[in-house]
């Protein structure tokens, strides 16, 4: 690896310096646009007492869903979370600990963490039980709370097509929380389906900048679908 | 009888409008989706990063990456764009949505509405709905005027927790069309057989009733 080239070879080396305790930013909504393969690593490294800030917790058996069979998770922070037995099993026995945060809050918790900005004010949540404890300032006659970024120890990203620099694209709804995670990382690791040489990629198109990417590797996804909806043809 | 599901959604596509941008939220809501007048255009933004939602994709058109708001997987429409989630609740939070439609548990007389959490059951989570309340100025929430053992769900003050404050200008029940300002609730419209009695019966919060209370025609 020189240069700009961000591009691991396997995902050991991938998600390594990842510890017990740590923070993780997880891109992702629902079970689409999830870095599947670097979710499956943190199950073999075993690490515990993770704080992962996703918008969900995946299902069971597969997303970050896996990551509770080992009781791996201390704390989730996400917009919407029990789409999985096991998840509700463990935050009934008070295994788990949950902090739920609107989803504009959330990527934008995510995005300022990425751009420097330690908090921001939001009208999102003002007089519910989320602004408990938080300050409040009125701005032409309206009132908002002030909302904390999110920085993450790691953020684990899931994009189309990335060149080796980084220089990332997503597709389709896939993208969602990816862009902000991938900026809120002290380590962000993205993984794709296609690496492509520099230049390749119209610098026009491109989604998220290879500045924020630390590393980069190539996998095979599953691509599960939580809901198949469809029409008659 | 009040209105049927569909009837509710028919009667909110009246208040859509020629390009207007729109998010529907889940239940009855996403009904009206299928009521936009003959002639019109709508957009449907789905907050999980879609502007321009199409229908459901046939079999062989199912693509994992893309899906709405409902984690269901749906088709792009003519004209559609798709971006970030911070793009989207930019979108949302900064009032560039023309209409929000989105269900509740209680709404009150003051606007507020609580929507996301019934004490003692699972906690799901809010996912957008307290940006969406927060950032719209138009908002319609459909729900049943009364829970299934009577109760009024239109109250002076809500019991469950808030999804948020002095939000809710508009509510369109199975009974009754009303607009809520000063305070007070204001019955504007009557669903077909159902009478101002019996409205204003179900409306714990205090309700102006005008003289003149004209039926929906359907």
């Amino acid at each position: 690896m020189a240069g700009f080239d961000k591009v691991v070879n396997t995902y050991e080396e991938a998600m390594a310096g990842l510890e017990d305790g740590m923070t993780v930013i997880a891109g992702g909504f629902g079970i689409c646009g999830i870095p599947e393969n670097l979710i499956t690593q943190m199950k073999k490294m075993g690490t515990k007492d993770l704080t992962i800030v996703s918008n969900n917790c995946g299902i069971d058996g597969f997303g970050l869903g896996i990551l509770l069979e080992d009781r791996q998770i201390k704390k989730m922070i996400s917009s919407y979370v029990g789409e999985n037995k096991l998840f509700e099993e463990q935050l009934l026995a008070g295994e788990l600990e949950v902090e739920l945060t609107p989803q504009g809050t959330l990527a934008e918790k995510m995005r300022a963490a990425g751009a420097g900005i330690p908090a921001f004010y939001t009208a999102t949540g003002y007089g519910t039980d989320v602004a408990e404890g938080k300050d409040v300032r009125e701005f032409d006659g309206r009132k908002y709370i002030l909302e904390e970024s999110i920085q993450g120890d790691f953020a684990i990203v899931k994009a189309w097509k990335a060149d080796r620099y980084g220089n990332a694209i997503y597709r389709h709804t896939a993208q969602n929380f990816n862009p902000m995670a991938a900026t809120a990382g002290k380590i962000t690791v993205m993984e794709v389906e296609e690496i492509v040489e520099p230049g390749e990629l119209d610098p026009t198109q491109i989604h998220t900048p290879g500045i924020y990417v630390d590393r980069l590797i190539q996998g095979t996804f599953e691509k599960r679908i939580e809901i198949r909806t469809v029409r008659e043809g | 009888m009040g209105l049927s599901r569909d009837q509710m959604a028919i009667r909110v596509a009246r208040e859509l409008q020629d390009g207007y941008y729109v998010n529907l939220g889940i239940g009855i809501p996403t009904l009206v989706a299928n009521h936009v007048p003959e002639g019109m255009e709508v957009m449907l933004q789905s907050e999980n990063g879609l502007l321009g939602m199409g229908p459901f994709p046939t079999e062989d058109a199912v693509d994992a990456d893309l899906i709405n708001a409902g984690k269901q997987t749906v088709t792009t429409a003519t004209g559609a764009s798709i971006f970030s989630s911070a793009e989207s609740f930019a979108m949302i939070r900064g009032g560039h949505v023309d209409l929000t439609v989105l269900g509740a548990f209680e709404v009150d007389a003051q606007g507020n509405i609580a929507s996301w959490m019934i004490p003692g059951k699972l906690i799901k989570g809010m996912g957008g709905a307290m940006d969406l309340v927060a950032g719209a100025d138009n908002i319609i929430v459909t729900m049943t005027h009364a829970d299934k053992y009577g109760n009024s769900k239109l109250l002076p003050e809500c019991s469950l927790p808030l999804t948020g404050a002095g939000c809710i200008k508009q509510v369109l029940t199975d009974l009754a069309y009303l607009e809520i300002r000063d305070g007070k609730f204001h019955l504007v419209e009557r669903a077909p057989g159902i009478s101002v009695e019996e409205i204003v019966e179900k409306t714990a919060g205090e309700l102006v009733v005008p003289d003149n209370v004209p039926e929906m025609q359907f």
